[in-house]
């Protein structure tokens, strides 16, 4: 069966660490990072990047504008 | 339409001059002594023929900000108004100056304050002359005497608001909106197809996004922006002052008058001359930029300067920053609707003569 | 098969969403998780895909969208408070054949401006309204707003909005749908990925409208504002489906006849 596999691309320094991206993730690929940016911020990142089924879904709703989706189909 | 000698309205000469001028746009709003403006352009339907936008706006407000937003395109758009309905206006046409935007705005200047009277005034030559609204900013203000004036104004307004990119007004008063006079109309000019450069017309692939905004958060910038327009209001007191002398050659005495007042003082200064006092007139035609050198000359060889207005006394502090205290100044004025008589007139200037 | 790797899947081929590129690069000014920066994208996306960039001429309000102009590469013109529809409208009138829109949050719409608005719907202006509604002033530090709901706390109604005192929120949306001006009016939201779509396709049925020359089409966005409402981003979108979208219901309000 084909499968979607996809990846996130976190530009960490747009990044104000909002969340709203890691909530609207439906396979927990996002959380924000214990360390911050140069503003200060925890950035999101892919702590589960495995997860990532490309919905960009998290892209979509970012209001920053930091997030770049890939995906591809294998299988 | 060819030139045209036509018996009309100051009012209705400013609307025709509009359409003659190849104005873009006119956006107004009702208030007496200057309905006939939108009335005439509303009948006379420009944007079957030239293609010019009339509108009439729920509001002084609407109207003023419709030539904000058409000025940013670059457009030859104006509005006009009286008294009440400018006061209205002051917030654009800060904003207008502050985007250093080119636009003309006519003024058919009623009493007040509030509500006041319906009838002809001057009395809104501070608000015209030193800003009228918030900040720094100073319109370039052109006082019409005559319904050919109020015709002839309308494309030098446009020329000078777009030389500058700053508001153009025309100070008129109800006396010369409402008065008939002939005039000569110009010939139909075609509207410009032109993109400015700055103007916001839709971003090609060739130029920077075009941004029109009053707004800089800077301190620096924003003060290097204010000196910007002072050099502009100092490069139009260097070349755009304009007035009128009648029989200043010899004159011991100095009416200073614009507008109705003007014609009214005209005959004072017979009457003057005919019982052999040497009185002689300046009419500043431009109000901002005010003639100022012309009047600290004229100070150094005469008795005295009386300044002529139907206010309180506005002008008149121009006049006394001109002279700089070289000779004495005093002012006459009637208020609220009402206008001096050539006779009263005189009567002051012997009383201004004894001193 | 071989495993494969995230830096397998990120080549440019692979791309499933990126900005637009009509997004600046410039860092928004807005507060994490404000839905501002979401509807900026979204409208951006549009006129991208419209390939609207070389005739849109945008209208910014005042309050936190002002700087509107620095995040979106087409031409705009910065309006005096509530003023935006004036602008639009002889924008529109003078060159018909332009894209123009207008962004505009509650206090400028539907306090200041409200004249305006009613008035530029009413006469069916061919213009795009995009109306962000958060119930509240965000620029000036979270006052009473129009649209603040009822018994809602903000900097000028501490104890809550009293309706006896201040009145019932104003629905705007509901009032110029019923201006025979308008052609579509619509009530949309930015805090989930479903809702950003459905607002995509609102957006781009107001360009369609736009050219057709159907009247004007108002869009508002339900959104939030975490820093004036005094919650984390996610609080605050939760609060928003909680209390703001019972009083302002999502949806078509009024949609042109085919």
């Amino acid at each position: 069966m084909a499968k979607i596999k996809g990846a996130v691309v976190v530009d960490r320094e747009r990044c104000k660490g909002c969340e709203v991206c890691v909530v609207t993730c439906p396979t927990e690929t996002l959380a924000l990072a214990t360390e911050v940016n140069s503003k200060g911020y925890h950035y999101c990142y892919p702590a589960n990047p495995e997860a990532c089924i490309g919905c960009s879904n998290c892209a979509v709703v970012c209001p920053d504008g930091c997030i770049t989706v890939y995906k591809v189909k294998i299988g | 339409m060819e030139k045209e000698l036509r018996l009309m309205k100051g009012n209705e000469a400013v609307a025709e001059a509009a359409i003659r001028a190849g104005a873009d746009g006119y956006f107004g709003y009702p208030i007496t002594p200057q309905s006939e403006i939108l009335e005439y352009l509303m009948e006379a339907n420009p944007q079957a023929t030239t293609g010019m936008v009339v509108l009439q706006a729920e509001s002084e407000v609407a109207a003023i900000n419709m030539v904000y937003g058409g000025a940013s395109c670059g457009k030859k758009v104006m509005t006009s108004s009286s008294s009440p309905g400018i006061s209205l206006k002051q917030e654009g046409i800060t904003y207008i100056a502050g985007a250093e935007l080119p636009c003309l705005i006519v003024n058919v200047v009623r009493g007040g304050p509030g509500l006041g009277t319906i009838q002809p005034a001057q009395s809104d030559y501070f608000q015209a002359t030193k800003g009228g609204g918030h900040g720094d900013y100073h319109l370039l203000v052109l006082a019409p005497a005559s319904v050919q004036e109020m015709a002839d104004f309308v494309e030098l307004g446009f020329d000078l608001a777009f030389k500058y990119r700053n508001p153009v007004m025309i100070l008129s008063d109800g006396a010369i909106g409402q008065m008939m006079e002939k005039v000569w109309l110009k010939p139909q000019k075609k509207r410009s197809e032109e993109i400015l450069p700055w103007a916001t017309t839709g971003k090609p692939a060739t130029r920077e996004r075009n941004i029109i905004t009053s707004l800089d958060l800077d301190p620096g910038r924003q003060e290097h922006f204010n000196l910007k327009l002072i050099a502009k209001y100092r490069e139009m007191e260097e070349k755009e002052v304009r007035f009128e002398e009648f029989m200043t050659d010899d004159a011991e005495y100095i009416f200073v008058a614009y507008g109705t007042s003007a014609r009214l003082c005209q005959k004072a200064l017979q009457l003057a001359r005919a019982e052999g006092i040497k009185a002689g007139l300046l009419r500043p035609i431009t109000l901002f930029p005010f003639p100022k050198k012309r009047l600290n000359e004229l100070a150094a060889s005469v008795k005295g300067m009386l300044a002529v207005e139907m206010s309180a006394g506005q002008m008149v502090e121009d006049v006394m920053l001109s002279v700089c205290g070289k000779t004495r100044v005093s002012h006459y004025g009637r208020m609220g609707g009402m206008i001096p008589t050539p006779e009263e007139v005189l009567e002051n200037l012997k009383s201004f003569i004894k001193g | 098969m071989a495993e494969i790797t995230f830096n397998d899947i990120i080549k440019p081929e692979n791309l499933a969403y990126k900005k637009s590129r009509l997004m600046t690069d410039n860092i928004l000014s807005y507060c994490p998780g404000c839905g501002h920066g979401t509807a900026h994208q979204v409208l951006a996306e549009v006129l991208e895909e419209e390939n609207l960039q070389e005739r849109t001429i945008g209208i910014t309000p005042v309050g936190c969208s002002v700087l509107m102009y620095n995040y979106i590469d087409v031409d705009f013109q910065e309006a005096a408070h509530g003023r935006a529809p004036a602008l639009a409208t002889a924008v529109k009138r003078l060159m018909p054949d332009k894209f123009v829109f207008t962004y505009q949050g509650d206090g400028d719409l539907a306090a200041i401006g409200t004249a305006e608005t009613i008035h530029t719907c009413n006469r069916g202006e061919n213009i795009l309204m995009l109306f962000i509604n958060n119930g509240i002033y965000g620029m000036t530090g979270g006052q009473m707003a129009p649209t603040t709901l009822p018994g809602m706390k903000s900097s000028t109604s501490p104890y809550g909005r009293d309706v006896s005192m201040m009145g019932s929120p104003i629905k705007m949306a509901d009032i110029v749908a019923m201006l025979p001006g308008t052609c579509y009016v619509t009530r949309q939201s930015v805090n989930t990925a479903g809702g950003v779509r459905k607002l995509k396709r609102a957006l781009k049925k107001a360009v369609q409208y736009q050219n057709e020359k159907r009247g004007t089409c108002f869009i508002e966005v339900v959104s939030n504002c975490p820093s004036g409402w005094k919650m984390t981003p996610v609080e605050s979108n939760k609060w928003m489906e909680e209390h703001m979208f019972p009083f302002y219901p999502l949806g078509d309000i009024k949609v042109p006849a085919e």
